[in-house]
C-alpha cells in the first residue's frame, strides 16, 4: 500500500532521527516526562496508602478515588492544569502527576487491606510489632496489586503524555498534533505507531518488573486472569494479565 | 519586533487572569453547549451500545470454547493498551477526520471491559446453583436464561457501568479529529485560551458521567432487587 510505504519513508528520512523534533529526542521526552510524573506520583501516593491500608483507615475514600477519577476525562485535567500554570512542560507534569494518583492511592491500600486478618493475626501470635508485620508480611503480600497500581497510572500517563502536546509541550504527541493541523497524515500515523510501541513496551517492561519482585510463593495467588472489574476489584487485577488502565 | 498579535493577544488574557466563567457567555451559547452535550451522548451511547453486540457474542464463544478465551482477552487487551488519540490517528487515513474513525476507537476501548466482565460475571454463577438447576431438569437454554444470566447480570452491569464512564471521557479525546461533543469546547476553550469553555465542557462531562452511573444504578436496582442488599460497587 502506498501510503505506508510513506510512512516506511518516513521512518528511514534521516532528518527524522535528529535534532529537538527527531525520534531520539521526542520519545526521550516521553520517557522522562512520563517516569518523572510517575515518579513523583509514587512518592506522595504509595507511602501514606500503605499505612491507610495496614491500618485499615479511609477505605472508602481510597477506593472511591478511583471511580471518581474515571470520570474527570484526563485531557480536561490536562486543559485546566494549562489554564491555571501557563502552557508548556508545567502544566503537562502536574496533570499527569495528578493522573497517576488514584490507581496508585487504591491499588496500595486495597493490596495492604486485603491481607487476610489469619495472617496479620498469625504475625502478631509470633510477636511482631505492627511495623515488622506490616514491612515483612503485609508488604511483600500486597506488591503484586500495588505494581498493578503502578502499571495502571504508568500507562494512563503515557497515554497522556501524548495528549499534552496540545499545550504546547514536546513528546512524541508532537508528530499526531502537528501532523493532525498540517493535514500530514503520514506524520501522524507515524507518530501514532510510536506512542502505540511505547504504551505497549510499558506494560510489558512493567508486568516483568512486578513478575520478577513478586515473591513466587504468592504467584498462584493472582492468575485468576478473569477477575470482573467491580469498583475496587477492578483495580485489584486491573485488566487481563497484559493490561493497565487508561487514557 | 513585535509578537504576532495572536500570542499578545493570548498573553495579555493570561495576565489578566481572565474569569474562569462568564455566565453571560453561558447563556449566549446554549444552544452551542446542548448540541455538544447531545453530541456528547449519542457518541457515548453508540460505542457502548455496538460494544455490547460485539463483546456478547464473543463472551459467549469464550465461555463456549475455553481456549477461545486467551486470545479474545489479549487482543482486546493490547487495543485497550493504545492510547486513544494514537488510536484514532492511526485510524485517521483510512476513515478520515469522521465520526466512525471516533466509533471505531470508542468501540474497542469498551470490548476489554464489557468481555471480561461477562465472562467473569458467568463464571462466578457458583456450581452448586447449576447443578440445582439441571437437577430440576432445566434444559441448558432455558438454564442459562433463568438462572445463570440473572445471576452474572450485576457484574455484567458493573461492566457496563466502566464501559459507559470511561468512554464519556474518552469522547473529550475525540475532538483532536473535529468529534469530541464537549471535548469540543474544551479544545475550543484551550485554542482561544477562553477558560469558560474549558470550565463549562468539563464540569458537563463529569456531570454527565455521574448521572449515568447513578441512573445504571437506579437501573439495576429497579431490574433486579436482589442486588439491592450489600455492596454493588
Amino acid at each position: 500500500m502506498n501510503f505506508l510505504g510513506d510512512v516506511v519513508a518516513w521512518f528511514t528520512t534521516a532528518s527524522h532521527w535528529q535534532g529537538t523534533n527527531g525520534i531520539p529526542h521526542r520519545m526521550f521526552e516521553h520517557v522522562v516526562m512520563s517516569a518523572a510524573a510517575v515518579g513523583a506520583a509514587i512518592i506522595v501516593a504509595v507511602p501514606p496508602s500503605l499505612v491507610l491500608g495496614h491500618l485499615r483507615k479511609f477505605g472508602s475514600v481510597a477506593i472511591n478515588i478511583t471511580n471518581a477519577g474515571r470520570a474527570i476525562p484526563s485531557f480536561a485535567v490536562l486543559v485546566l492544569a494549562a489554564q491555571i500554570i501557563g502552557i508548556g512542560a508545567e502544566p503537562a507534569f502536574i496533570a499527569l502527576f495528578v493522573l497517576a494518583i488514584p490507581p496508585l492511592v487504591t491499588n496500595s491500600y486495597v493490596g495492604m487491606a486485603d491481607v487476610e486478618s489469619e495472617i496479620r493475626e498469625s504475625a502478631q501470635g509470633m510477636g511482631m510489632t505492627g511495623w515488622q508485620s506490616m514491612w515483612r508480611i503485609e508488604l511483600p503480600m500486597a506488591l503484586p496489586v500495588v505494581l498493578a497500581g503502578v502499571r495502571t497510572a504508568a500507562v494512563q500517563v503515557v497515554a497522556t503524555a501524548t495528549l499534552a502536546a496540545l499545550v504546547a509541550w514536546g513528546g512524541l504527541g508532537r508528530y499526531i498534533i502537528d501532523g493532525l493541523a498540517q493535514r500530514d497524515f503520514v506524520q501522524v500515523f507515524a507518530g501514532a505507531f510510536l506512542v502505540a510501541v511505547l504504551s505497549v513496551l510499558t506494560e510489558l517492561v512493567l508486568a516483568l518488573v512486578q513478575r520478577f519482585t513478586v515473591s513466587t510463593g504468592l504467584t498462584h495467588r493472582h492468575k485468576d486472569k478473569n477477575e470482573p472489574f467491580v469498583g475496587a476489584a477492578t483495580v485489584v487485577e486491573p485488566i487481563s494479565v497484559t493490561q493497565g488502565e487508561m487514557h | 519586533m513585535p509578537a504576532p498579535a495572536a500570542l499578545t493577544h493570548a498573553t495579555v488574557l493570561a495576565q489578566t487572569s481572565e474569569p474562569w466563567i462568564r455566565w453571560d457567555w453561558v447563556s449566549s451559547h446554549t444552544d452551542q453547549i446542548l448540541t455538544a452535550l447531545r453530541e456528547h451522548v449519542i457518541l457515548t451511547l453508540i460505542a457502548v451500545v455496538v460494544g455490547l453486540l460485539i463483546s456478547i457474542p464473543l463472551a459467549l464463544l469464550a465461555r463456549r470454547w475455553h481456549w477461545f478465551e486467551a486470545p479474545v482477552l489479549s487482543a482486546t487487551g493490547i487495543l485497550y493498551t493504545i492510547p486513544s488519540i494514537a488510536l484514532l490517528a492511526l485510524l485517521v487515513p483510512w476513515t478520515g477526520l469522521t465520526r466512525t474513525t471516533a466509533e471505531i476507537a470508542l468501540v474497542s476501548y469498551t470490548l476489554l471491559i464489557l468481555i471480561r466482565n461477562i465472562v467473569a460475571g458467568l463464571a462466578g454463577v457458583p456450581a452448586d446453583v447449576r447443578e440445582a438447576a439441571e437437577g430440576m431438569g432445566y434444559t441448558s437454554t432455558r438454564q442459562f436464561g433463568r438462572v445463570e444470566l440473572p445471576l452474572a447480570l450485576p457484574v455484567i452491569i458493573a461492566g457496563i457501568r466502566i464501559a459507559v464512564v470511561t468512554t464519556i471521557g474518552l469522547v473529550t479525546v475525540t475532538a483532536v479529529i473535529g468529534q469530541g461533543g464537549l471535548g469540543q469546547l474544551i479544545l475550543d476553550g484551550l485554542i482561544r485560551d477562553f477558560r469558560t469553555e474549558v470550565v463549562v465542557g468539563s464540569v458537563l462531562c463529569v456531570a454527565l458521567a455521574t448521572i449515568a452511573d447513578l441512573t445504571l444504578v437506579a437501573i439495576q436496582r429497579i431490574a433486579m432487587p436482589w442486588t439491592r442488599r450489600g455492596r454493588t460497587t
